[in-house]
This record gives C-alpha cells, sequence and structure tokens, in this order.
C-alpha cells in the first residue's frame, strides 16, 4: 500500500470519532451491507463519518490491508477497529455496541 | 466467477476440523452467502479474530469469487 493512502487512512480515523469506509454515502449507500452498518448508526443517532471507498480504487484496496480485513464496511471508533457489518449488527442486537460507544465516551442515543 | 455452497463449507471445515457449518445461499445466485460457523477453537477469540479465522479459511476468496458472506460465529 502506497504511502499516500496509508496516510489518507490514518487521518479519517484520527480525525473522526466514528468512522465508517462504506461504499456509497450515509444517505445513497452503494451495498446493502453498507447501508446496514450505516442504518445502525443513524439509529443510534450517532454522528459519523462515512468515506465512500468507491471514489477511490487505491482507496478501496488500501482499507483492506489497513484492517487486514478483507470486506467493507468497515468501523473505527476513536483509532479501533470495531469490525465489519456482521459484528456491527450482532453488537448492536446485544446491546454491545452501545456499550463500546457509551466505553468510548461517544454520544449516542440508547433507546432501551 | 462464484463460489459453491459445498465448496466453501469444506474450506471452512479443512481449517477448523470441529466447526459445525450451516451455509445458506441468500438470492440463489452462488454469490450472496450466510454461513454460521460453531466452533470450540473460537473460545477465549474476539468477535474480530472469529470472523478473520473464517476469513482466513478460504485463503483469500473473500472479497474475490466470493462476493458477500454474511458471518456468524459460535463458540462451542
Amino acid at each position: 500500500m502506497d504511502q499516500q493512502i496509508n496516510d489518507l487512512i490514518k487521518n479519517e480515523i484520527e480525525n473522526n470519532e466514528v468512522c465508517l469506509f462504506m461504499k456509497g454515502t450515509p444517505d445513497a449507500p452503494q451495498c446493502g451491507f453498507s447501508m446496514a452498518a450505516s442504518n445502525i448508526l443513524k439509529i443510534l443517532e450517532v454522528k459519523f463519518k462515512g468515506v465512500n471507498v468507491l471514489e477511490n480504487q487505491n482507496l478501496r484496496e488500501g482499507i483492506k490491508v489497513y484492517s487486514d480485513w478483507p470486506t467493507i464496511p468497515q468501523l473505527y471508533v476513536k483509532n479501533e477497529f470495531v469490525g465489519g457489518c456482521d459484528i456491527i449488527k450482532e453488537m448492536y442486537e446485544s446491546g454491545e455496541l452501545a456499550k463500546l460507544l457509551e466505553n468510548k465516551k461517544i454520544s449516542f442515543k440508547n433507546k432501551n | 466467477m462464484a463460489m459453491d455452497l459445498k465448496e466453501i463449507e469444506n474450506f471452512i471445515k479443512e481449517a477448523m476440523p470441529d466447526a459445525i457449518v450451516e451455509i445458506q445461499d441468500l438470492a440463489g445466485d452462488g454469490n450472496h452467502y450466510s454461513a454460521t460457523v460453531t466452533s470450540t477453537q473460537f473460545s477465549g477469540k474476539s468477535k474480530i479474530e472469529q470472523h478473520k479465522m473464517v476469513y482466513n479459511s478460504l485463503k483469500g476468496r473473500m472479497g474475490n469469487e466470493l462476493h458477500a458472506l454474511a458471518i456468524k460465529t459460535k463458540e462451542s
């Protein structure tokens, strides 16, 4: 992975407390998995940055190397890789995601 | 190129012989699957590590030949 992409990813993760690398944008997701992940963050009313990997082929491949994770979407919270769509969904359903946001002091709306 | 359901199961079982693997072809197109994998090998591992074990068993096919595989892991 070239340095430029590495820096770009680092920059997004460091400057956005909650950062979702996804296909499309939160308002216009281009893939069902990215939509599901972004919808969960919306339901929780978490302020997040959606980074559209479809705009940059090098980014799309680079993020997989960076996280050592083969699929997109990918969620980062305060510099920490949380997981892909399945993990986000599971953590949301079990309440673990809310707990993680709470521990990381990210503001969100807990419906329970 | 798509992947066959049985093929996916074989790869996972090769890497985790004790695993119970249930695979569903979600769209019937040989391209969108969901897999529930139950194994003792998951014990003590984080969700990320567990999912990586499944991805690794597919030896780089995830995201290539295999477009979409929803994964659910369970410790047995």
